[in-house]
């Protein structure tokens, strides 16, 4: 297998002006990862700034509703800043410190991955700016102004769809046009290599910790481990180390929107074909021209037309399983977590809790699943209340 | 070897760059024979993606114009057959990996080859994957065009060595679009150009006006301009060929006095 490639997908498919800087972002990745200097600095804001290691909660009330597997929640929602995108983002920011950067530019759909950018950046003293698209701006205007609050610049994004696909196409725009002081802090598993790689390694503490707690807490290991997949960094997270676990089950729940069957979802492995698309070679939902689909979901963090490149591998090795789940099931999971076990989860979230209702109660009582739960759910109340006919004001 | 040498031939070459079906198909055919007349060397034709991520705001609305005409690369197709029947400027098509991976890169190099398309450029396939379509293009005689930046430094030779048609040097960071001032020394980009290849280098990005078309003709063998005629046709519509023969001999003007000297 290619350095750069998971099988036949990845890669690095970016305009030249971009490669020098990408080939010393690998560099500067392969020497810090092993630099002592390094790891415990980032260990030491993963556990002290960040609140690592996150808890692995045994859900019973909704085990015990469910009247099937056991199921465990790795709580990522109760990270610094609300979700496992910390994780990702202090290891970038503190890398482009290394590097010697003075700014950090990042995309964003819900707003989550923004939040951490502008965390990090506030916390290590670096110039932030962040890509969004204007109607997700609109979407969670809240996590706008969150991240303006943590001194970051907000750029709305209007051109195409005016969703992550295109606020990931502007940040590369920005970085083409600035990389001497500036590291383009990706928010998930995709992209060019070495992002996918990158933001896997930084994204799997999630199931290191996850493989270790629950092999203490039950003394085996889980049956199903499950998260949802936008680009797919808490799935990548949480599936990294049980990968060589060949009897754990690796589920990725993507964004169905209205239905698989309707031109309104954001399913790349369900709907989606090989394509050639910022910077990696995977699976894009596109039409029969190959340009990129606009896709929809209630997710913002779910709403993009690809899926990390170590996704499509799993997915074509089939060591893991990838299932569409609709707006209508995500919300009825996002209800359903938050009256049975008091916890509100994030709308991305709540699309691996749909899946979870829906096989638990034909498992076994002494099987395991355990959800990642990505992120908490303040974020979404008021779009869940307007899905639901009630007017918010946020 | 493609025809794109013929574009060197008669001193220093005017490149001119429009987005296929932006208004529509008949007046990209129209302002690609202005070009022509006007003297033009090399013409770019756009084929339209929906992410177009090197372009700047002028050639991404370009390319939704015409997505929203109907452009589809069929299409694309028969107006290049057509222009053929008539001309034999040497043509290049400029696009994104995907449609081209979309629509079988076996399939679309032997319809390249077919209707007399000499070249392509790919802005977002770098030396490193080059061979997802180096072999096919060989066999079907279509040169991939090499792209230089500003940041190349180290691999401005490497790729210099392996350069097909004619080198792009990207004159400036970012996307294309037009620009007031360039300021990167593209001189000493050019000079490490031409000590490693005899293949010609032409210059783009940014470059809209008579006085930049002169000075950068100086540095290199041609010049590139894109987004500036690419306005003209958002401007001018249907009506744009006219202006778009205007201005590019205009431009062709400013760079044949400075051949002279």
């Amino acid at each position: 297998m290619s350095k750069t490639k998971f099988g036949q997908f990845g890669g690095q498919y970016i305009p030249e002006i971009l490669m020098t800087e990408i080939i010393n972002l690998e560099k500067a990745y392969e020497h810090y990862k092993n630099d002592e200097k390094f790891n415990r600095e980032l260990n030491d804001l993963l556990i002290n700034y960040a609140g690592r290691p996150s808890m692995l909660y045994f859900a019973k009330n909704m085990t015990e509703d469910l009247g099937g597997a056991k199921i465990y929640l790795k709580r990522e929602d109760l990270n610094h800043t609300g979700s496992h995108k910390i994780n990702n983002v202090l290891g970038q920011a503190l890398l482009a410190k290394y590097m010697g950067k003075k700014r950090i530019i990042a995309e964003t759909g819900a707003g989550q991955h923004g939040v951490a950018a502008a965390t990090a950046a506030a916390l290590l003293g670096l110039e932030c700016e962040i890509f969004m698209g204007r109607e997700d701006t609109l979407r969670q205007a809240l996590n706008v102004y969150r991240m303006e609050l943590l001194g970051a610049k907000v750029n709305a994004v209007k051109s195409g769809t005016e969703t992550l696909k295109d606020a990931v196409n502007e940040a590369m725009r920005e970085w083409a046009n600035r990389t001497e002081d500036t590291l383009y802090v990706l928010g998930s598993v995709m992209g060019p290599h070495p992002f996918p790689t990158i933001v896997r390694d930084f994204q799997s503490i999630i199931s290191k910790e996850a493989r270790t707690q629950i092999l203490e807490l039950e003394g085996k290991l889980p049956n199903v481990v499950m998260a949802c997949v936008g680009g797919g960094s808490n799935a990548m997270g949480i599936f990294y180390n049980f990968i060589n676990d060949k009897d754990v089950k690796l589920i990725g729940c993507e964004a169905a929107g209205l239905g698989i069957n309707t031109d309104k979802h954001a399913a790349t492995v369900a709907k989606g074909r090989t394509g050639i698309f910022h910077g990696m070679k995977s699976l894009f939902c596109q039409d029969d021209n190959g340009q990129i689909s606009p896709v929809y979901s209630i997710s913002a963090g779910l709403d993009y037309p690809g899926i990390g490149p170590e996704h499509a591998y799993l997915n074509e090795t089939k060591r893991a399983k990838y299932v569409p789940i609709t707006d209508e099931e995500a919300v009825e999971a996002f209800e359903y977590l938050s009256k049975k076990e008091g916890i509100i989860p994030a709308i991305e979230s709540a699309h691996a809790v749909a899946y979870a209702k829906k096989i638990a109660p034909s498992m076994k009582r002494d099987e395991i699943i355990i959800i990642c739960l990505s992120g908490r759910g303040d974020k979404d109340v008021a779009a869940i209340a307007k899905y639901r006919g009630r007017i918010i004001n946020e | 070897m493609s025809n794109i040498y013929k574009a060197f031939e008669k001193g220093k070459a005017f490149i001119g760059f429009l987005t296929a079906g932006d208004p529509d198909l008949e007046t990209t055919k129209e302002c690609i024979f202005a070009m022509e007349q006007a003297g033009a060397d090399l013409i770019e034709i756009g084929i339209p993606f929906s992410d177009p991520i090197a372009e700047g705001i002028v050639i991404q609305n370009a390319n939704i114009r015409a997505l929203n005409s109907g452009t589809n690369l069929d299409k694309i197709f028969k107006l290049v057959k057509e222009i053929r029947e008539k001309t034999s400027i040497p043509l290049v098509f400029l696009t994104y990996i995907n449609p081209v991976f979309n629509y079988g890169y076996e399939r679309f190099f032997k319809t390249c080859n077919n209707i007399g398309i000499d070249g392509l450029i790919i802005p977002d396939l770098p030396f490193e994957e080059r061979s997802e379509i180096q072999e096919i293009a060989e066999k079907y005689n279509v040169d991939i065009i090499s792209l230089i930046a500003p940041t190349s430094n180290d691999r401005i030779k490497e790729i210099a060595k392996s350069a097909k048609g004619f080198v792009y040097v990207v004159s400036s960071m970012g996307v294309t679009g037009v620009r007031k001032e360039i300021t990167t020394d593209v001189k000493s980009i050019v000079k490490l150009v031409k000590e490693t290849t005899t293949t010609p280098c032409a210059i783009g990005f940014g470059i809209s006006t008579p006085e930049q078309a002169k000075h950068f003709s100086q540095i290199a063998d041609g010049v590139i301009v894109g987004s500036a005629i690419v306005k003209i046709i958002e401007k001018y519509g249907k009506s744009a060929p006219r202006y778009v023969q205007d201005y590019v001999k205009q431009m062709k003007e400013a760079i044949q006095r400075n051949s002279l000297i």
